[in-house]
């Protein structure tokens, strides 16, 4: 119980840090980017449009900043973030829903399957100690770890995509020809245009997990409970998955945890490559177009979601590990 | 960044050895010539050094941005061919080298030094200052670093060299923060420590002679960490448009051949290069990273060294 609320709290924190600092980075950056971005959308847009982001930037109002930092927060919170100036008029709460779903199956996805199969392929790693699996993975995969997502994408291209003549996509998430909808053909159409952006990360991420669940599992088999099940006469593949697996997994899995934040700005880059309709994706064009607001709330979008993330995982961890919970 | 910490995150604990008497420096190179991966990773470091330092010595093109003929192919007077707009590849790769490497060593050093100071006075200080420094890491590591960049840097107007260094840093300390301040709370109670204590030596005395050499193999992990950390977020960065894409690097090469659609093009070298040595770099920091674990982590090390010494 007391575990839970510790990281509730903890997740109410750091949605304040993040709400915080996106609030004073314009209006704190040197040369007021605010007021200049006003400037620019004089006569460009509807003066009610500009009347809109004066009140979300603070401009021109004689409300002290306190007195602003709360408003923000309490439209934050209820979801009113202002109007996008890309997808004019529409709020920008409604634009970054239609993105969101985009990049939740796709890096969610591909997060959750790197991880399942880094930890297995780390697990008979480190249980093999100087195997097959042990001497040849972990190098290829610590210089994979080092390529930049957005790289891996280009290549991946430039061989299954312009050099098979377009056998798979590489623009966008689906074929706009198509009706979207729920038949066979639209979404079939959704996991050919998955495929490409999903190895990307999927070659960069699964490094890190293998080398952690090796190097966790080469601790644990030291441990005397795994002598104890040798002697015992158990099979050892059941040793490897229920002993060693099992207790190594754990400091994986807050690792899990800690490293979304990684994958999700590696993943931005993967959608710009691709011109995927996500969040990532969204954020630049948002930059492109100085649509500040949209930029604004997809940051906090992306940050919420991360949250989430980490504290279904906090739970996971909690519900596996009875030591997590009764600690201090 | 995930393979260089993944390698790191169990050691944290486990790394706690007793003081060693032999000095770190020496140890660490030790290490690093007795490790095969380690010395590949070093010889590819120093080959990426010299070409930051003297790039004429890869290059006859003494301007990275001399216009030759325009989109030629890979041949004898140009390695890698000529781009779209008629500038050698080779040479922009090696010219790229300088602000590239110079980007992730300086602010990999400057985050490091954040990290300890961080760490190390986080595993220090009890109650109230260890939980909010400790709250703060962690926020730190939550929170999505490359959208909040992007956000800074959409705000800052692309802006130089030092916004970018200031970010990285900013963004970059905390993972490293984690593990040092792991290691540094099961040091803290280590008798040699204890022994200083009734020495009457002073805190601060303490903590660099005593600790900080017993943490030197953590520190150079976290320092590569970090940097590889810069290394691939500054490329991104630029890769954007968001960093300084007038000056030639290799985030910037990726840019300019983005925005030229060199793949669809026929130029694909103009793309492949500047990535392979962003990971190729990255990949000898990871390297690098293999001798400090195994200094930290004795039970990493190869099966055959420990048969030897029973």
């Amino acid at each position: 119980m007391r575990f839970i609320v510790r990281r509730l709290g903890f997740f109410v924190v750091t949605l304040w840090v993040a709400l915080t600092v996106n609030f004073f980075v314009p209006r704190l950056m040197p040369g007021n980017p605010a007021e200049a971005m006003m400037a620019r959308y004089k006569g460009r847009i509807n003066p009610e449009a500009l009347k809109a982001l004066e009140v979300a930037f603070g401009l021109n109002t004689q409300k002290p900043l306190p007195v602003q930092y709360v408003d923000y927060l309490g439209n934050t919170l209820t979801g009113h973030f202002g109007i996008s100036l890309t997808f004019f008029p529409k709020p920008v709460g409604e634009v970054v829903s239609q993105a969101l779903p985009w990049t939740l199956g796709l890096v969610g996805i591909t997060t959750i399957i790197a991880f399942v199969l880094g930890t297995v392929i780390g697990m008979i790693g480190g249980w093999r100690r100087n195997g097959i699996v042990d001497s040849v993975l972990p190098p290829v995969f610590v210089i994979t770890s080092a390529l930049p997502y957005f790289w891996i994408g280009l290549v991946l291209i430039l061989v299954f995509s312009l050099g098979t003549n377009g056998l798979l996509p590489n623009d966008g998430g689906y074929d706009p020809t198509l009706d979207p909808g729920f038949t066979a053909i639209f979404i079939g159409d959704v996991i050919r245009h998955a495929i490409l952006p999903a190895v990307s990360i999927l070659i960069v991420s699964i490094g890190g997990w293998i080398l952690t669940m090796r190097n966790n599992v080469v601790t644990t088999v030291a441990e005397d409970y795994i002598r104890m099940a040798r002697a015992k006469g158990i099979p050892n593949r059941k040793i490897m998955i229920g002993y060693a697996g099992r207790n190594a997994i754990l400091p994986n899995l807050s690792g899990f945890a800690m490293s979304l934040g990684f994958v999700v700005s590696g993943s931005i880059l993967v959608e710009f490559t691709f011109n995927y309709p996500g969040v990532g994706y969204m954020l630049l064009q948002a930059v492109n177009n100085q649509d500040y607001p949209l930029m604004q709330a997809l940051f906090v979008m992306i940050t919420v979601t991360v949250l989430v993330a980490v504290l279904i995982s906090d739970f996971l961890t909690a519900w596996l590990d009875p030591r997590v919970r009764t600690a201090d | 960044m995930s393979a260089v910490t993944a390698t790191t995150t169990t050691t944290a604990e486990a790394a706690a050895q007793g003081p060693s008497r032999a000095r770190p420096g020496l140890a660490v190179l030790r290490a690093v010539l007795g490790n095969t991966k380690a010395l590949i990773g070093a010889i590819m470091l120093l080959i990426f050094v010299v070409a930051a330092a003297v790039p004429r010595v890869f290059t006859s093109v003494s301007d990275p941005n001399k216009k030759f003929e325009l989109m030629l192919p890979p041949g004898a007077g140009h390695i890698l061919g000529t781009n779209a707009f008629g500038q050698d590849i080779w040479a922009q790769l090696v010219w790229g080298t300088r602000p590239s490497l110079l980007i992730a060593v300086v602010a990999g050093a400057l985050a490091s030094v954040l990290s300890v100071i961080i760490g190390v006075s986080s595993a220090y200080l009890t109650g109230i200052g260890d939980n909010l420094l400790s709250l703060l890491t962690d926020v730190f590591l939550v929170i999505p670093a490359f959208p909040l960049i992007i956000v800074i840097a959409a705000y800052a107007g692309g802006g130089g060299q030092t916004v970018v260094v200031l970010i990285l840093v900013i963004t970059g300390w905390a993972y490293g923060a984690r593990q040092l301040r792991a290691q540094a709370m099961s040091l803290r109670n280590r008798d040699f420590l204890e022994s200083a204590r009734v020495r009457g030596e002073r805190t601060a005395y303490i903590i660099v002679a005593e600790i900080l050499p017993n943490m030197v193999s953590l520190i150079a992990a976290t320092f590569l960490g970090a940097a590889l950390y810069a290394l691939l977020t500054a490329a991104g960065l630029q890769f954007i448009g968001l960093g300084n894409s007038s000056t030639v690097s290799w985030g910037s090469m990726l840019h300019w051949a983005q925005t030229n659609e060199a793949l669809q093009t026929g130029q694909q070298w103009w793309v492949i290069a500047p990535g392979l040595c962003i990971g190729l770099l990255g990949a000898s920091f990871a390297l690098l990273n293999y001798a400090f674990d195994e200094i930290s982590n004795p039970a990493l090390r190869p099966v055959r060294r420990r048969k030897g010494r029973k």
